[in-house]
């Protein structure tokens, strides 16, 4: 039985991050869900609308929640995490506010009911597994210590998301865990990786990265788990500008959680898209760690 | 013919601002019965009782409505007012026309209306009252102090001095409380211990006071001058009266491991044992959960070398019973834990600890013997960072209040350590510096100035362990916000000051409120800071609020002499609010068919059983009767008794009914 789950790719999963959109499409379909694109979607207005123009930061998301409303979505998976955080806190500012929300309804042209939820991948990944069992679907444990670093979008601001603890998350830790990876304890779960800046500062970027990696392959980690495309890219296309690398720094693979829970489930790493990173995806076959 | 004088209050602008003041006492003198009708703007003013007192002369008034604030509030005062003028003063009513109305309306026609009605339903009340007495109770002149804390000892010391009985309750198997636990006392720097430990032992041999240690209340029932109490002493498994304290058992329990509470787990303990060398009583006791004689049935180790033959462990927890007249809860504060801030790594890292733990560090009968030694590998501790507001003051993660003590004993702590490791670097990450307070200041100045302590304006985001050192990211937010990481071998988290664990269960046995963080409300936050709202029961300490040492010893002063303020009295009034059984002349003596169904109603026991005999004692009829001393007015006997023969003075059935017809 196949389930429907609402889904808003965004700008990022149609270009750039193909791959976390080809690795969400196969692990859910694994899993049995059909992701339905909210139709006729449009940008979300991360990091240039929210700076410049409130109303149309806020009429962005909106009219993308209209439209999933409009077409019975309850629930709307949105995996980057900036669409992520765009859609919840228009959702939540306009739902604080009813002359804000009848003026944006005004300006879209359309009805605002704000009844259907926008959730995060990780979200999206628990409500595809519900009442299953990950575990008992893993063919090949992902043996492997791993950094899951959630960056800062995912958890905050807390008083809105409401999701996992702010400082020191553990969502994507656990998830890793059932797919049989060691997740590591460090310090830079959360640090900003520079975000918005990967084009326009490289340099800070590669500033804001370097400790995020160092540390990482410091406590052992084989691999970066993200959840986010900026961070993704920024993490993945980024090292070469960052100076004094070890090679175990140079080398270490940044995976979308979706690409790391596909490989567990047997998905051919093809249809995962890790060739398309630019850190290459070398890790090595190995037995479950510790057993 | 009832003449009923109505006084309306503007009280300010509190009442005037929505309620049109002069409408409503001129609405009120169209109705019958009343003969007087004004409003001012102060009735609780001189000139306004004056008036009171003025027109129940002039006009020979028979009852009296005054439409002002909470009779909460101002009640006792009218009712002087109308004492002084010769009119028993339970013929005088308050109108409640502020907090039920003007305060939670907008100015309008019905806002006045809704007053109006609100004076009707007095005036209708009024009419019917009959005069009252207050009723006259005992003092029992004994006091109950829960918890033995500085403010617990201050507060026994003082009323036992006064030449009354106390009774001590204290949870723990010592008293002390927290001041044992401390190092040095801000803002002198004196030994806690060696001011405290005389005035523990005073407690001890005090002819005044009875202590029970490890104890705690069971149950409380009666009222200001007339508490009942049961007290549950919990069984230490030895012979109080045949231990001398020689310790020889503690010395030889083979379970040494165990967390100490009182070295606030920097240090460990034995299954029998003493908290502390200085404790009151230096009696042991099993603690049961860690005992291998209880835990597996093998053992009895501490048994075989007692010189006294003291052990016993099949003792079992008694109840006391007690009478006392007064109650002062002070019961004391808990640090919070550190759990719902993981960025910091409490409990991760052996060497992020709370500063009640830095205390023991410091203290010379500590642990570590007063060295400020790592937790995690007892070396000396080179840099050390201590952080400010660990919790508090952080609505969106932690509690919104300021703790009030940290400021300062963070201070302290940086001040100790650098006094013990003087080529060691402290810093003080802050948000800002609380230091008022006499001394205090100064205090703080010295640690910057004459301690070269660092302190840095901003906050930690982050905690995390690097080669053996914990490198505490944070920012100087005086320096445009410069990040600034610092590797320290020791964090020590100002944590937040909470409310004792079991507080919300303790006020609701003893019927006290508390605020939502649960710590004990006083009855005025300005007025009547000792007090609570059940008469007779007091506040001292940290129970009500976060408080240093002098503060929590002169509220405990405070309190103790409410106490001794009450017992000054050979006897005292009660509102004569209780139940009547009616009662008539033969041959029917009193409606109550003596079915006793209020006996069982009633939660207070207050109902006797009384005999009505003829002139040769033969018996004709029992009847109900209340005892005015413990009858505490509730009313269920009134709604139970099915031929009405019950009855509460000052609001009997009759006077209700007419306030309802009246609306
Ligand atoms: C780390 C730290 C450092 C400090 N340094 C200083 C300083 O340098 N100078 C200063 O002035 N202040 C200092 N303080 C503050 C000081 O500790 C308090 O002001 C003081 O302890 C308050 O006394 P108390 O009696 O109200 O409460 P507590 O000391 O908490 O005592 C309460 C007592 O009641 C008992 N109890 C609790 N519940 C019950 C119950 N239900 N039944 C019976 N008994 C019960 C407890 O076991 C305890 O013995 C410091 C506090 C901390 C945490
Ligand atoms: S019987 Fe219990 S308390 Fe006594 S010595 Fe053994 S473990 Fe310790
Ligand atoms: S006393 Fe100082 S450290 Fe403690 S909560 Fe208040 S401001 Fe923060
Ligand atoms: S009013 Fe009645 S039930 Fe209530 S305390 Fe008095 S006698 Fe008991």
């Amino acid at each position: 039985m196949t389930m429907k789950m609402g889904f808003y790719p965004g700008c990022s999963l149609k270009g750039s991050s193909r791959e976390f959109n080809e690795s969400l499409c196969a692990v859910m379909d694994k899993l049995g869900v059909e992701l339905e694109e909210v139709p006729d979607w449009n940008c979300c207005g991360a990091t240039a609308a929210h700076n410049l123009n409130h109303a149309l930061s806020l009429s962005l998301p909106a009219r993308i929640l209209a439209l999933a409303e409009g077409a019975g979505m309850q629930e709307i998976a949105v995996p980057c995490s900036a669409c992520y955080s765009r859609l919840v806190m228009t959702r939540h500012e306009l739902q604080e506010n009813e002359a804000l929300k009848a003026e944006i309804a005004d300006i879209i042209e359309m009805d605002l009911a704000l009844n259907a939820v926008p959730i995060n991948v990780i979200q999206a990944l628990d409500r595809a597994l519900e009442g299953a069992s990950l575990e008992s679907l893993v063919v090949a444990p992902l043996a492997y210590k791993v950094a899951c670093y959630y960056g800062c979008l995912m958890v905050r601001p807390p008083k809105v998301l409401r999701f996992d603890q702010p400082e020191d998350p553990m969502t994507m830790d656990r998830m890793m865990e059932r797919v049989g990876a060691e997740p590591i304890d460090w310090a830079f779960k959360v640090e900003c990786c520079g975000a918005g800046f990967s084009v326009s500062r490289t340099d800070l970027v590669a500033k804001l990265c370097k400790p995020i990696v160092t540390d990482a392959v410091k406590r052992g980690a084989e691999a970066l788990i993200v959840a986010c495309p900026m961070c993704q890219s920024n993490l993945d296309m980024r090292r070469c500008a960052i100076k004094g690398m070890s090679e175990a720094e140079a080398h270490i693979p940044v995976l979308y959680i979706t690409q790391a829970i596909g490989l567990a489930l047997g998905i051919d790493r093809k249809d995962l898209g890790l060739q398309r990173h630019l850190v290459k995806v070398a890790l090595p076959r190995r037995a479950v760690v510790g057993a | 013919m009832a003449r009923i004088g109505v006084f309306v209050c503007h009280c300010g602008e509190n009442i005037s601002a929505t309620v049109d003041c002069a409408k409503v006492a001129e609405t009120m003198s169209g109705v019958p019965g009343v003969v007087h009708s004004v409003d001012y703007k102060y009735m609780c003013s001189d000139p306004g009782q004056t008036m009171i007192r003025d027109a129940i002369k002039e006009k020979n008034l028979t009852g009296v409505v005054v439409a002002a604030c909470s009779p909460r509030m101002h009640e006792p005062t009218f009712r002087r007012a109308c004492a002084d003028a010769g009119l028993n003063p339970y013929l005088c009513e308050m109108a409640n026309v502020r907090e039920h109305c003007s305060w939670v309306h907008e100015k309008s026609e019905a806002t006045t209306e809704k007053a109006t009605d609100l004076v009707r339903v007095m005036v209708e009340k009024v009419r019917r009252n009959e005069p009252l007495f207050p009723i006259k109770v005992p003092v029992t002149k004994t006091a109950l102090v829960l918890g033995g804390g500085v403010a617990g000892i201050q507060a026994a010391l003082d009323i036992a001095n006064a030449g009354h009985t106390v009774i001590m309750v204290e949870r723990e198997p010592s008293i002390g409380g927290h001041m044992a636990q401390l190092s040095e006392t801000f803002p002198t720097l004196d030994c806690s211990q060696c001011i405290l430990t005389p005035r523990m032992v005073e407690v001890a041999q005090h002819p005044n006071i009875t202590l029970h240690t490890y104890s705690e209340l069971e149950s409380v029932e009666g009222f200001i001058g007339n508490f009942n109490v049961k007290i549950r002493k919990k069984a230490r498994h030895i012979d109080e009266t045949l231990c001398t304290g020689c310790g020889l058992c503690a010395l030889k329990c083979p379970q040494k491991k165990i967390p100490s509470e009182f070295d606030a787990g920097v240090g460990t303990r034995t299954a029998i044992y003493v908290p502390f060398p200085q404790a009151v009583p230096n009696k042991p006791v099993i603690d049961t959960d860690n005992c291998l004689y209880f835990q597996k049935g093998k053992c009895r180790v501490c048994e075989k070398v007692c010189p006294t033959k003291a052990i016993r462990y099949d003792q079992e927890d008694t109840i006391i019973e007690a009478d006392v007249g007064a109650i002062v809860a002070a019961t004391g504060f808990e640090v919070k834990g550190c759990d719902f801030f993981p960025e910091y790594g409490f409990g991760k890292y052996p060497d992020v600890i709370t500063g009640l733990q830095f205390e023991r560090l410091a203290s010379a009968s500590g642990p570590t013997l007063g060295e400020i030694r790592r937790p995690s590998d007892g070396t000396i501790a080179e840099t050390v960072v201590f952080i400010s507001c660990a919790g508090s003051r952080d609505p969106a993660k932690g509690i919104e209040y300021c703790s009030k003590i940290c400021c300062m004993y963070l201070a302290k702590h940086a001040m100790l350590y650098k006094h013990k490791v003087h080529h060691g670097k402290a810093y003080v990450f802050y948000m800002d510096i609380r230091a008022g307070g006499k001394m205090y200041e100064e205090f703080v100045r010295r640690a910057i100035e004459e301690d070269h302590v660092s302190y840095i304006r901003g906050r930690v985001s982050r905690i995390y362990e690097e080669d053996g050192k914990l490198v505490v990211k944070g920012a100087d937010t005086l320096l445009g916000g410069r990040p600034i990481d610092v590797r320290a071998d020791l964090v020590v988290l100002g944590t937040a000051v909470v409310a004792g664990e079991g507080a919300e269960e303790l006020a609701q046995k003893l019927h006290i409120s508390y605020d939502p963080y649960f710590f004990f409300a006083e009855a005025h936050p300005k007025l009547r800071p000792v007090e609570t709202n059940t008469a007779g029961i007091f506040l001292a300490g940290a129970c009500q609020a976060p408080r240093d040492i002098p503060e929590t010893v002169s509220q405990a002063s405070g309190a103790a002499a409410k106490v001794v303020g009450l017992f000054s009295q050979s006897e005292l009034s009660r509102e004569p609010v209780i139940a009547v059984v009616h009662r008539t002349a033969p041959p029917l003596f009193s409606k109550c068919v003596g079915c006793f169904l209020c006996e069982s109603a009633c939660p207070y026991r207050a109902i006797e059983r009384e005999e009505i005999k003829d002139r040769q004692g033969r018996v004709l009829k029992v009847v109900a009767k209340v005892n005015p001393g413990l009858c505490q007015g509730c009313g269920t006997c009134v709604a139970l008794c099915r031929v009405k023969a019950i009855d509460l003075q000052g609001f009997t059935n009759e006077q209700v009914f007419a306030e309802l017809v009246a609306l």
